[in-house]
């Protein structure tokens, strides 16, 4: 059986990557990808500490209720952002990040 | 959750993220990403989540996944054409990831490790009532009805506050994709 | 309430003629006129009523504490300055209605006019010092004013900021006089400052007399300033730059006399011992003698009918404030009294010589107007006379009693007694070569008698010249010596009979005929070179070294210190931070992982 350490090192990896994939990549499209997978790192260890500070026997089930939000507004996010890149696309004929310096100070 | 079937998981899940990091074309990188979420599930699964874990597949997996496809053959998106890789970020990227990990396996280290407990659901049933004190005592665990007691009852407002979010967030989607004409 | 209707009216018709009478200039000028005879009737009616304090009304009051009150006081002093005051202040509005008939901006003049009136009630009426300061310093505003009237004109707008700058540095003085008194005697009011000046004396027998003195001088630097005395002098001749009617009203007759009025309101407040008792009596009246013969000397060179004038306002103002130092406050006030009437009538009657002549102001472009303008010049002479104690003119009787003041000191008399032989000298040169003889320019040639609405206040202001010293007028006089208006051939007549033929007869003989100065004398026409002194000193070098002072600690301290300073702080901390701005989005995200290593590092790895 798997403990709560492995668990976390997983996530802890998965989010790693995520970052890693944020820092790096140029691919806007990319980067939001990464940032769904630096999400879904939290949300198994929100799952990973529910299941292994059970109450009464069960998994602690208002850690998985976070986990529910978290998607929901993942998903209103992936939403709007895709809309977001859209609109940009349009009027820059870029995803590139290197391209977008528009905000330099 | 057997060890095998864990590290089958995990490094499904692992391999997946780097692939999406490291495939040049966004479509490649999609799919890979599908798979990283399809390990995710099933370390959900293995923990007991099962409705989670039904999610992440549907609204991740399914769902976003369509999204991201969506947009990546709306933009025509092609291969990203190769570009001299920057040292600075490449290094500082990498440098970031590598402390990050280092103070991960120093937090694990430092923090006694905690096996799972098997669930004792018949003794849990004393502790329930109706529909989910029969399903435990048949020695069930009703995943979805223990989550939907508890979002319908003390995470009400939070869920019609999250309702809210998402109808705002389809106007906002919609606003922002509306064509500007003059 | 009479009293209250007499200070306020005149700040209402003010504030009518600025809020909403601007544009219709003759409508705001009978306002004005209307309050000041208004005024006027209240000031008569006053007179006949008995002595009282009007108020007080609590203005700030403190914990602990008396606090401040406003209140009116009403005795002979106040009420006889009232009809001073406010009878020259109508004759003055009345005349200026013919003077200032085609000026520009007469709504701004009457509006002048009034604010001044209201102030110099306010002085005369007031039962505390912090009044009398407060109207004090408005009485120099509405001066300003309306010295500056002609503001186009460079000379009238520096007149009217020399006028106020050399006033504040008098006033300055005045203030601190104030506070010292308020910390002998425990009151600003009037009437408690003889008690607690008692008190006092009882309290601290060997400081008394230091520390009253030093007040009483620091009061005095008020009427220095106020009443133009040296060293203070220099703004007066240059506020001939006004209207002419303006300096009737304010230069001659009643705002330069609010000294006098003040210092003679603290001796009656007081007692006269402290004129008499401690050194500052006699620094008083030796000011007011020096004052006295330097402006007389001055006088006699002048060429500027208004500048001969002026030197021998603060001539006869030097008389009064030195009759004041030697105890005898009420012949300065007497000599006050006769002093308005006749020298608000010969600023008027040059006002309307003035006026005739197409605004020319040099008595050697003039000659020959008593002919031309009968009515004028006979008021002239008649207030030259007086001016110059013809016997049985109010002015003989007036210098009498400050004569009779002085003999007590002997340097002082004789003082005096050449003032009294200067003031006929150039007084008869002045008609003599502006009224007498043949007119030297056109202007003066076609120089034609004014209208009524001009020569009736002149011919009012001279029968007044004439009569006012009798005894008979004594009930409005603000204070009379003993023996005020009699007449004793004694030997203070026949001296000063004398001064007057030893000043007469010269000039007569100098000036009868002539067209040109025959006398020069740089000294005296340069005004001892006091001016050139102060603008050399004072301007110039105060100015410019000041001025350095201030340009280093604007330029350095506040702009390239403080100013500066913090831009450039703000713009360094602003330059630092824009390179973290890169808009780079990986530069974000990176800077943000930093972030979220370091908050790892604090809150598991520290300590």
């Amino acid at each position: 059986m798997a403990g709560l350490h492995s668990y976390l090192l997983v996530s802890g990896l998965l989010f790693a990557i995520g970052l890693a994939g944020v820092v790096l990549r140029r691919n806007i499209i990319v980067v939001f990808m990464c940032l769904e997978l630096m999400l879904s790192a939290a949300n198994l260890t929100l799952v990973a500490f529910s299941r292994f500070n059970g109450v009464n026997g069960l998994p602690d089930y208002n850690g998985q209720m976070l986990v529910f939000f978290v998607i929901t507004v993942a998903a209103a996010e992936v939403a709007v952002g895709l809309a977001i890149i859209v609109a940009l696309y349009r009027a820059r004929q870029t995803i590139h990040t290197d391209d977008l310096t528009s905000m330099r100070g | 959750m057997p060890l095998p079937l864990f590290w089958f998981f995990a490094i499904l899940m692992l391999v997946g993220g780097l692939a999406v990091i490291s495939l040049r074309n966004p479509v490649a990188a999609a799919l890979s990403m599908v798979a990283s979420f399809v390990g995710l599930a099933g370390l959900f699964i293995g923990l007991n989540a099962y409705l989670v874990g039904i999610i992440q597949i549907l609204v991740y997996a399914g769902a976003i996944m369509v999204l991201f496809l969506f947009i990546i053959m709306l933009l025509d998106l092609k291969t990203e054409e190769k570009r001299a890789p920057k040292v600075v970020p490449v290094v500082g990227g990498l440098g970031i990831v590598l402390a990050f990990t280092i103070q991960l396996i120093g937090v694990l280290g430092k923090t006694p490790p905690k096996e799972s407990e098997p669930l004792d659901l018949v003794a849990a049933a004393t502790h329930q009532t109706g529909g989910i004190q029969e399903t435990l005592k048949d020695d069930r665990l009703p995943d979805v009805n223990l989550v939907g007691d508890l979002m319908f009852t003390e995470y009400n407002l939070p869920l019609q506050i999250v309702g809210v979010l998402l109808l705002v967030a389809t106007v906002g989607v919609v606003v922002l994709s509306k064509r500007q004409t003059a | 309430m009479f009293a209250w209707i007499l200070l306020l009216l005149p700040l209402l018709a003010a504030a009518a003629n600025q809020l909403y009478l601007k544009r219709n200039a003759f409508i705001a000028s009978l306002v004005s006129t209307g309050a000041v005879v208004a005024t006027f009737v209240i000031a008569l009616v006053l007179l006949g009523r008995d002595d009282a304090v009007v108020g007080p009304v609590s203005w700030i009051s403190l914990e602990n504490d008396p606090g401040l009150s406003l209140s009116l006081k009403l005795d002979q002093l106040s009420k006889g300055m009232m009809v001073i005051v406010t009878g020259i202040g109508m004759l003055v509005h009345i005349f200026s209605l013919g003077y200032m008939a085609d000026d520009s901006a007469k709504a701004r003049y009457f509006t002048g006019l009034s604010l001044f009136m209201f102030s110099m009630t306010g002085i005369v009426l007031a039962g505390n010092f912090i009044m009398t300061f407060i109207f004090w310093e408005l009485v120099g505003l509405s001066s300003y004013l309306l010295i500056g009237h002609w503001y186009q004109k460079d000379s009238a707008a520096d007149a009217a900021k020399k006028a106020f700058i050399v006033n504040r540095i008098g006033d300055f003085g005045f203030m601190i006089g104030i506070l010292m008194l308020f910390g002998i005697t425990g009151t600003f009011i009037f009437d408690d400052m003889g008690g607690g000046l008692a008190n006092f004396k009882e309290g601290y027998e060997s400081c008394y007399a230091c520390l009253i003195g030093t007040a009483i001088l620091c009061v005095f630097c008020g009427a220095v300033g106020k009443s133009a005395q040296m060293p203070l002098h220099v703004w007066l001749p240059d506020a001939m730059e006004g209207p002419t009617p303006v300096s009737a009203l304010i230069h001659a007759a009643t705002m330069v006399a609010a000294g006098v009025y003040m210092l003679f309101r603290v001796q009656l407040s007081l007692g006269v011992e402290i004129f008499t008792e401690t050194f500052a009596g006699d620094v008083i009246a030796w000011v007011g003698g020096i004052t006295a013969l330097g402006a007389a000397l001055m006088a006699t060179q002048q060429n500027d009918i208004k500048r001969v004038l002026a030197y021998s306002t603060l001539s006869q103002l030097g008389y009064m404030v030195m009759a004041t130092g030697l105890g005898g406050g009420d012949a300065g006030m007497f000599h006050l009294y006769t002093h308005a009437w006749f020298k608000a009538l010969l600023f008027l009657g040059s006002g309307a010589v003035i006026y005739a002549c197409h605004h020319e102001q040099d008595i050697w472009k003039m000659g020959g107007l008593l002919k031309k303008m009968p009515i004028t010049g006979a008021t002239f002479i008649a207030g030259t006379a007086a001016l110059i104690a013809v016997p049985f003119t109010s002015g003989f009787f007036s210098k009498e009693a400050i004569l009779h003041a002085a003999e007590a000191k002997p340097a002082l008399f004789w003082i005096a007694v050449a003032v009294a032989v200067l003031t006929p000298f150039y007084m008869t040169r002045l008609v003599l070569v502006a009224f007498l003889g043949s007119p030297r320019t056109d202007d003066a040639d076609h120089a034609k008698e004014v209208a009524p609405v001009m020569w009736g206040p002149l011919a009012v202001l001279g029968v007044l010249a004439l009569i006012s010293g009798f005894a008979f007028f004594n009930g409005i006089a603000p204070a009379t010596p003993a023996h005020a208006g009699e007449f004793h051939v004694n030997k203070l007549f026949w001296i000063s009979l004398g001064a007057l033929a030893a000043g007469v007869i010269p000039a007569f003989l100098l000036y009868g005929g002539r067209s040109k100065d025959p006398l020069s004398i740089p000294l005296f026409r340069e005004r001892f070179y006091i001016d050139a002194l102060y603008d050399k000193i004072v301007v110039k070098g105060l100015q410019n070294g000041s001025a350095a002072v201030v340009h280093f600690f604007d330029e350095f301290v506040v702009n390239g210190l403080i100013v500066g300073g913090a831009s450039r702080l703000a713009e360094s901390f602003g330059m630092l931070f824009r390179r973290v701005q890169s808009g780079n989005l990986q530069g974000y995200a990176f800077t943000f992982g930093i972030g979220v290593i370091l908050v790892i590092y604090f809150t598991t790895f520290w300590k």
